[in-house]
């Protein structure tokens, strides 16, 4: 008899207190078997956002630091300079990274701090109940948006990823999503691929992974997953957009 | 039998996505039980069907499931 899958030492044994059908606890499990696989757990600090995932430094069985709404990139950046040899990476989520921490996490790839930012987009704020974040669709409805965004007041998503590509010294810029098999098999290469990348000492690491909020939505976990796919990865669509080793 | 697949059915929150996934379809929500946190969990009833592929288990947001192949 074989294992082909046990839960990872990278989670503790505590429960996810997500929604049912909450992708973030995919996304938690890849990052913790990506730290298992490369032998980082016990050189591993994270630092966790505010948001829905304000629990994770109870879930990742690495050392965790929890920092202000969206300052996670500063507190990694504290962390990874005075621990160069730590695997340091932030989990953020869209509301936290993408509005309230913009400023932390340009500047941050700017400087290109040699950690990893695993980003969380679910195109909505999820704990404080289902507002409008920079992320959400056009027409995608919300609880400050009860019609739908409207391009003309709110504007456009933010597309966080393709923004951070320009900029030189954020090495590993790449998007994902984990709503099939082959896509959670992607997205952990990805993950992997950027850890490997902050342990060379290259640069700032970032992967985008588009996730989806079942409860704020409004749509069942399997509902959800479709309309990810059929709404977000149009205006989101997936790929790498910075690799420094293929590059060289 | 080629796989077996095993489910810490108190954690299961019901969600369905093990069920979407599974390529022999044996993966169901047990409707006739609940579990300690008032779902219906996710269960397999042909266990002599399953293949151990894992798809059940990388898709679970909840890490209900383990997975051998025997």
């Amino acid at each position: 008899m074989a294992v082909v899958f046990q839960k990872t030492k990278g989670l503790t044994d505590k429960q996810f207190h997500y929604c049912p059908g909450c992708t973030h606890g995919i996304i938690h499990r890849l990052v913790a078997e990506v730290l298992e696989e490369l032998g980082l757990l016990d050189d591993a600090i994270g630092v966790a956002p505010v948001g829905c995932a304000v629990f994770c430094y109870d879930y990742f069985s690495c050392d965790m630091q929890e920092a202000a709404h969206g300052r996670a990139p500063a507190v990694a950046t504290g962390i990874k300079r005075v621990n160069p040899k730590s695997a340091v990476f932030t989990y953020q989520g869209d509301g936290d990274l993408a509005s309230i921490g913009a400023a932390e996490i340009v500047h941050a790839s700017m400087r290109g701090e040699k950690f990893t930012t695993i980003f969380v987009n679910n195109a909505i704020y999820g704990m404080t109940g289902g507002q409008m974040a920079p992320t959400t669709l056009v027409g995608q409805k919300a609880t400050t948006a009860p019609y739908g965004r409207n391009e003309d007041l709110a504007g456009m998503p933010l597309r966080v990823s393709e923004m951070l590509a320009t900029i030189p010294k954020a090495v590993f810029v790449e998007r994902v999503s984990v709503h099939d098999i082959p896509n959670i098999n992607k997205a952990k290469k990805a993950i992997k691929k950027a850890f490997e990348i902050q342990m060379k000492g290259l640069g700032f690491t970032f992967v985008e992974i588009l996730s989806t909020c079942p409860t704020n939505w409004g749509k069942t976990p399997l509902e959800s997953l479709k309309w990810l796919q059929e709404n977000m990865i149009p205006y989101f669509p997936l790929g790498n957009f910075r690799n420094v080793e293929e590059v060289k | 039998m080629a796989g077996k697949v095993i489910f810490d059915e108190n954690t299961c929150k019901g969600c369905e996505l093990c069920v979407r996934v599974c390529p022999v379809n044996i993966v169901h929500m047990d409707k006739e039980r609940i579990n300690i946190k008032g779902y219906h969990p996710a269960t397999v009833k042909e266990m002599d069907k399953c293949i151990a592929c894992g798809s059940c288990a990388k898709t679970c947001p909840d890490v209900v499931i383990r997975v051998e192949k025997l």
